[in-house]
């Protein structure tokens, strides 16, 4: 009756063999390596980039341990990081010749030692969370309340530009928080001014108010609109960040959104801290607006005069006033690119911008309209406006195509085109949590939770083989089976291997020994009551079956609690705590019960089984009577 | 080996009334702490910053304090961390700073006094994340008690189920009672552990009910408080030596895992032994009180009249 069929050995001895496989990659450990990717979304690094950086390493004579192109990025593996850092100068010096405008991104970075037929398999290493490896994680909020705020003021001018070009008369148009407001002189014009809006912008909707003779239209963006701004706008941030840190040289950044408006950064080794967080804080917006060149607005930048209605008095980088028009131009949304270059005709560096389709239709109206005038570039950071740049609009240009010039050095021109590349967030961002975690914490970190594992491990199953016996031998297996599977399993689905979650680890091997204690004093409880070794172990493991699963049940509930709730080291920690109790009722029931048949299912005349003292009280009041 | 050489069921309700009088005077020690000294909240929960900072001879945290409190903040608490060279500050959330400014300021002024300090790890939490945190821990407890009486109700019955909720909690709130008392750090990884823990004693409280159910079942001549009992002492050594081990891996973690874990292994403990006390002397004694029954759990088979599915309907004899 203790007999399993052997289909059932068949999947023992597949798990144990997966489990092994995927397992393996972990006790290669890591090294050193350098990584090249890409830098531009035009630039793609493939198969020939292997050649090349291979061909680099033979001229410079580093002995490189293995070239592997996987997708996006040529790897190479080396073996010491003095060889790291000679082949990181080495690839660097060919690949990027000029780095102030990087095609390829040279970074530092670690590799997993395990053979290629390993990775063939796809079986890596787990991936360590940055507790453990060290690096810097950032949680940013994106302020979405800006973004809604700044789509309403670009509408309102698409609104003044739409009903001119109608030539509907209104009495005035201001933004007001996050909606339009809109006069209309009488109810008729108040029905075109609607008509027009409601043709030509479907985001918004329209709300009618009788003031005294005139009549004052809301508009407000659609929820549904409102929702695809922010959408946008996530992905815009998401998009910028990217670019950012590539300008960091980062191996495998992590950009992620997280809920409606929250976007996670994690920079896995990276040192320089307050760098990576300078350009990460650099929570900037570009607007371009035209300068108010009314006499008013003249006075009031020589600081003669007040600022004018409708205009507002920034500063430029030297300190100089500029009074420029409250109403937005183009947004930083607008714009793809910004470069640094040298005209073509007077050598002259200049700032060379790309602009959407949009943004190239919207400001050859602009600049057709006000040629001779100026066009400032504002870049807001921390909600404060700075003019970058404030050329005058020599004719009108279209293509989306502008060259900003005049009276800057290289370095100007190279440090406005970064500003302006930064300003091209959609909605301002702040950094709402932040963890460093230095290199030599992490490895500490690793080492602490190892032997946490392993002596908890070792005691329990020492005591586990004196205490039990033979069966003790078989729980023991089945605890390291466990602890086997629940790390192949991690490395199989790539989850991030925290702290806390080594903690859970222990924790899930403390907690599946549980089924092991109760099958085991199931079966010497029968036995004590006079069953055959045969019908105990069977009777043993079909009784615990019930209670091991209504505890496993109530602790699962926990482990997906705090799943569905946590986040960052709680969820962490919840992973591993949820497959722990999985892999457990794997280990413990089906695979320990496959041992013991093993051992004892084909004697047939069992008289004893090796589990430790069965005590019965009767025999021990026998030998009381003997005495 | 066998440590438990039990010869007659131990008379555990008997007594049941003490146990549950000690029972409730901690949890009314533990309710007035908390509610006396309040828990020592971490960053998560309270927004702010914590620097770990790392010196190479022992650090003479006075000064560390008086360079951290030059700079402007009020409320900086300076302590040793793990070792008497590593100093963790823990600085209060300032409106307008950001954390970046805010390690670096230090970190200089550290540095004045003393080139040779090493910033080991920062951690910086906003306010609003901390207001979620503590509301999505609230939410977590919630649904793990409303999950497990559920489940408990569902596959026992409900004074089971309210009975092993109530030792459980009281568990919670016991932890929760020293963490007031002794002013432990509550961190995430801490209420981690308390749910986790909260799952795992209810084991202890289902394995005891589970065995009341079967005697009910096998020996029908046993009165309530005999099958409690019987239950109990049957269930003791598999209790004790199942929590042991699992108290071994926390104490491993308690003595090898550092003080990244330190509380975490700490708040184990504590709920696993009084996860012992409350499912052996607590549990049972509630589902007593609430009055359990035979018939409550042993399902006699109903038959109705006119049932289509009965083969012998209709029929009478």
């Amino acid at each position: 009756m203790n007999r399993y069929p052997v289909w059932k050995y068949a999947i023992m001895v597949i798990v144990l063999l997966v489990g092994m496989l995927f397992t393996l990659p972990n006790f290669f450990g890591e090294a050193p390596a350098v990584q090249v990717s890409s830098a531009k979304a035009t630039v793609k690094v493939d198969a020939a980039m292997q050649q090349r950086v291979e061909d680099v390493l033979k001229a410079a004579n580093i002995p490189a341990n293995a070239v592997s192109f996987d997708g996006g990025s040529v790897r190479v593996r080396l073996d010491t990081t003095d060889d790291q850092l000679k082949a990181r100068d080495a690839i660097q010096r060919a690949l990027v010749p000029d780095p102030a405008d990087p095609y390829y991104i040279v970074a530092l970075n670690l590799l997993s030692r395990s053979p290629t037929w390993l990775a063939g398999f796809g079986a890596r290493p787990m991936y360590l969370g940055l507790d453990l490896r060290g690096g810097v994680h950032f949680m940013l909020q994106v302020d979405m309340e800006g973004a809604l705020t700044k789509r309403a003021e670009s509408l309102s001018g698409d609104i003044r530009t739409a009903l001119r070009d109608k030539n509907v008369r209104h009495s005035g148009i201001s933004r007001d928080g996050q909606s339009i407001q809109i006069k209309a002189p009488e109810a008729q014009t108040a029905r075109a001014i609607r008509n027009v809006i409601t043709d030509k912008f479907p985001d918004l909707v329209v709300a009618e108010v009788p003031d005294g003779a005139e009549v004052r239209l809301t508009a407000t963006i659609k929820p549904e609109a409102a929702r695809k701004v922010q959408d946008q706008a996530l992905k815009q941030n998401i998009t910028t960040l990217h670019n950012r840190i590539n300008e960091l040289g980062v191996s495998e950044p992590v950009i992620q959104q997280q809920g409606i408006d929250r976007i996670v950064v994690q920079l896995p080794g990276v040192q320089d801290t307050a760098k990576a967080k300078d350009i990460l804080g650099r929570t900037a917006t570009l607007e371009v607006r035209l300068v108010d060149e009314s006499v008013e607005g003249r006075s009031a930048e020589t600081g003669r005069g007040p600022v004018p209605f409708g205009s507002e008095r920034f500063a430029d980088r030297n300190g100089q006033a500029v009074i420029v028009k409250k109403q937005v131009v183009l947004t930083g949304e607008n714009l793809t690119d910004a470069q640094p270059g040298f005209d073509s005709q007077t050598q002259e560096p200049t700032v060379n911008l790309t602009l959407d389709g949009k943004g190239a239709r919207i400001f050859r109206d602009v600049t057709r309209e006000n040629v001779n005038k100026r066009m400032a570039i504002i870049l807001f950071e921390k909600g404060k406006g700075e003019v970058v740049t404030a050329p005058v609009i020599r004719a009108e240009i279209g293509g989306g195509r502008v060259q900003i010039s005049g009276r800057m050095t290289t370095a100007e021109a190279n440090d406005t085109a970064l500003l302006l590349r930064a300003g091209s967030l959609a909605a301002p961002m702040e950094i709402i949590e932040e963890s460093t975690i230095g290199p030599t914490l992490g490895a500490e970190n690793i080492s602490k939770g190892f032997h946490s594992v392993m002596w908890g491990f070792v005691v329990i199953v020492v005591f586990m083989c004196v205490y039990y016996g033979m069966f003790g031998v078989f729980s023991g297996i089945a605890l390291a089976v466990n602890l086997l599977l629940l790390v192949a399993i991690l490395s199989m689905l790539q989850a991030t291997l925290t702290l806390p979650g080594i903690a859970a680890m222990a924790l899930a091997l403390g907690m599946a020994i549980d089924s092991n204690v109760l099958v085991n004093e199931r079966i010497r409880e029968e036995l004590r009551a006079g069953a055959s070794p045969q019908a105990a172990i069977h009777t043993g493991y079909e009784r615990a079956w019930a209670t091991i699963l209504d505890s496993n049940v109530t602790t699962l509930i926990a482990g997906v609690a705090l799943l569905a709730f946590g986040s960052g080291p709680v969820r962490g920690f919840a992973v591993v705590h949820c497959i722990g109790i999985l892999t457990s009722m794997f280990s413990a029931i089906f695979f320990s019960r496959g041992l013991v048949n093993l051992w004892y299912g084909r004697q047939k005349k069992l008289k004893s089984i090796s589990i430790g003292t069965v005590w019965r009280p009767e025999q021990d009041a026998a030998v009381a009577k003997a005495e | 080996m066998e440590f438990f050489k039990i010869r007659r069921d131990i008379p555990f309700m008997k007594n049941a009334l003490i146990f549950n009088v000690i029972s409730f005077l901690t949890f009314a020690a533990a309710v007035f702490f908390l509610f006396s000294r309040g828990l020592h909240l971490s960053v998560e929960f309270t927004g702010g910053t914590v620097m770990q900072v790392s010196y190479s001879q022992p650090a003479d945290l006075e000064a560390v304090r008086g360079k951290v409190s030059a700079l402007g903040y009020q409320d900086v608490q300076v302590q040793n961390f793990g070792n008497s060279r590593d100093v963790m500050i823990r600085l209060p959330a300032q409106k307008g700073v950001s954390s970046a400014q805010q390690s670096e300021r230090v970190m200089e002024s550290l540095k004045q006094s003393d080139p040779d300090v090493v910033l080991r790890r920062t951690e910086f939490v906003g306010p609003q994340v901390g207001e979620e945190l503590a509301a999505d821990g609230l939410k977590a407890l919630t649904m793990v008690v409303v999950g497990i009486m559920v489940y408990l109700a569902f596959r026992f019955e409900w004074k089971f189920a309210v009975a092993a909720i109530f030792a459980n909690l009281h568990d919670v709130v016991i932890i929760l009672g020293f963490f007031a008392f002794f002013q432990w750090e509550f961190s995430l990884a801490v209420l981690a552990a308390v749910l986790a823990v909260l799952g795992y004693s209810v084991n202890e409280s289902v394995v005891i009910f589970d065995r009341i159910r079967e005697n009910f079942r096998r020996y029908r001549k046993m009165n309530t408080v005999q099958i409690i009992d019987n239950a109990i002492t049957s269930t003791i050594s598999r209790t004790i030596i199942t929590h042991g081990s699992t108290q071994i891996m926390v104490l491993s973690m308690l003595l090898f895992g550092g003080q990244t874990l330190h509380y975490f292994a700490m708040a184990l403990t504590i709920g696993i032994l009084f996860g012992i006390y409350s499912s052996v002397f607590v549990a049972a004694a509630i589902a007593m009180w609430l009055g359990i029954k035979r018939e409550d759990l042993v399902k006699t088979p109903v038959r109705k009249e006119g049932d289509a599915a009965d083969p012998n309907a209709g029929a009478s004899v």
